[in-house]
């Protein structure tokens, strides 16, 4: 509600700061202006926004996924482990804007190279988080399963997993932070359609208060992305905060 | 009986199967965590026994040993001389480790779940165990809705239902008020005598141990040895003020001292 109230107030004073100065609206449209912009070019914004939500949703997907395996199976094999973790690790110090047209050309105009760039970006802040949970079960709990008998299956099916999901979660909220980034990204190294293309589209016809709107399609798109995941983890993940809910300890 | 033996085997064979734990002369030692520091001597020249049904407490300062035995007993670590012969052990821990995800009569299942029940069985198994033991209506709650006391029987139920002849308690009730910690106590000699088993219990608490044990093992300081072994022949149940009782606890506690 505060974080509205802020937001009210930038708008409003981006307003009168566009009227008050007479600030060109190609330089800096007024709040207003993006408005009406959303409103006129709906059906455009809207048919680019299917296909920037489509590059985010899928190459999230295939995120997940992979970087999920991925943390498994590092947490499960030592030999793993060793191979990987460090390409892993050095995969991340090349720069995906250098690679992006590279992936472009290798796999077309179309949805293949989105998703392969949506999916490199969001992999490590999947994998980390997650295998970071996966190693840090407790000690004493494998202690208890040994002493039980459990099997490694065992103890990761029914202990390590679970206390895994998390980590998978605070990774998948990482990543979404960047999944627009990377979608954009994606689009600028060669597209036909998408709100990254629309921008790049509308700034040299003068449009710029398109070009905001599409940001904040997007913008808004990844907010509502985050508030849908962090209302999933509570509502699923209720013993990963138990500060939060209301404590009933006789 | 499943037995374990390590080398060198030189302990009499004559009468296993008449104890449910027998250890000879044991020594654990630890290696330097890092370079220049010095190994660890944690358990010297240790030997212990129960027989089946028998509760014996194991008492001794911090450090002198007593969860390294445990672990030995379970056959979680190897001991570096000396045998040990062990009966299938559950153990139980001081920290009660449920799984913060699952309900209380899922946590009580879980060795169950290991042996292979299905999780509807496992789950009514528990659950009939769990009212036994005054948890009703809980079963579903998660271990920070529990007080202290609810989650030691639900790791206690989580013990028992591991199906283990003989159970190892690591200073179980530790981490408790002292108040609760006294209600535990008087709680798990009933527990104990309605579902008998063969225990080896740790504590540095040696009232908990004279309230509970048939038989109290005096551990010194590191490297732990044993320094004295005192019968507790009270009948059950037992009184905390009860004249003997006081006598055997002023004469365990100046074992300890000396």
């Amino acid at each position: 509600m505060r974080a509205l109230a802020l937001l009210l107030a930038i708008a409003g004073g981006w307003e009168a700061y566009v009227h008050i100065g007479h600030v060109d609206e190609l330089l800096l449209p007024a709040p207003s202006a993006i408005a009406q912009a959303l409103v006129d070019d709906r059906a455009l914004l809207w048919s680019n926004f299917a296909v920037t939500a489509r590059e985010i949703g899928l190459g999230l997907a295939a995120a997940l996924v992979l970087g999920l395996a991925c943390a498994i199976a590092i947490h499960l094999s030592r030999p793993l482990r060793q191979a990987l973790y460090p390409l892993l690790v050095t995969s991340q110090t090349i720069p995906i804007p250098i690679i992006a047209p590279l992936l472009v050309v290798w796999f077309g105009y179309e949805l293949t190279p989105k998703i392969v760039i949506v999916a490199l970006v969001c992999f490590f802040p999947i994998v980390v988080p997650t295998l970071d949970a996966l190693d840090r079960t407790d000690a004493d709990l494998r202690k208890l399963m040994r002493s039980f008998g459990a099997s490694r299956w065992q103890t990761f099916r029914l202990v390590e997993a679970p206390a895994a999901l998390p980590g998978l979660v605070t990774g998948a909220k990482l990543s979404l932070a960047f999944a627009a980034i990377a979608a954009i990204l994606a689009e600028w190294s060669g597209s036909e359609n998408g709100l990254g293309h629309l921008v790049l589209q509308a700034l040299p016809n003068f449009e710029t208060a398109r070009a905001y709107a599409a940001v904040l399609i997007l913008a808004l798109f990844s907010v509502a992305l985050f508030a849908a995941l962090s209302l999933a983890e509570r509502r699923l993940l209720p013993w990963a905060h138990p500060h939060r809910s209301r404590g009933t300890t006789p | 009986m499943q037995t374990r033996m390590t080398a060198p085997p030189e302990a009499p064979a004559t009468d296993i199967g008449i104890d449910a734990v027998r250890l000879h002369r044991v020594d654990k030692v630890f290696a330097p965590a890092r370079r220049g520091a010095t190994a660890v001597t944690a358990l010297k020249g240790v030997s212990l026994r129960a027989a089946p049904g028998e509760i014996v407490a194991v008492v001794g300062p911090s450090g002198c040993g007593k969860t390294t035995l445990l672990e030995l007993v379970c056959g979680l670590t190897e001991p570096d001389a000396g045998t040990i012969e062990a009966q299938p052990a559950a153990l139980m821990a001081q920290r009660d480790l449920l799984l913060p995800w699952a309900g209380a009569a899922d946590n009580a299942a879980l060795a169950l779940r290991v042996n292979g029940v299905d999780r509807r069985e496992a789950r009514e198994r528990a659950t009939a165990l769990l009212e036994d033991f005054g948890l009703h209506g809980f079963m579903q709650a998660r271990p920070h809705e529990l007080s202290g006391g609810m989650r030691q029987r639900v790791a206690f139920a989580r013990t028992l239902l591991a199906g283990r002849p003989l159970l190892c308690l690591d200073e179980p009730f530790a981490a408790l008020d002292a108040l609760t910690r006294q209600d535990m106590q008087d709680w798990l000699a009933e527990a104990l005598r309605a579902d008998p088993r063969t225990v080896v219990l740790v504590t540095h608490d040696v009232e908990e141990a004279m309230v509970l044990a048939d038989r109290v093992v005096v551990l010194s300081p590191r490297p732990g040895r044993v320094v004295a072994t005192i019968a507790v022949d009270i009948a059950r149940p037992r009184v905390r003020t009860d004249p003997q009782l006081v006598a055997l606890r002023a004469q365990a506690l100046e074992e300890l001292r000396a």
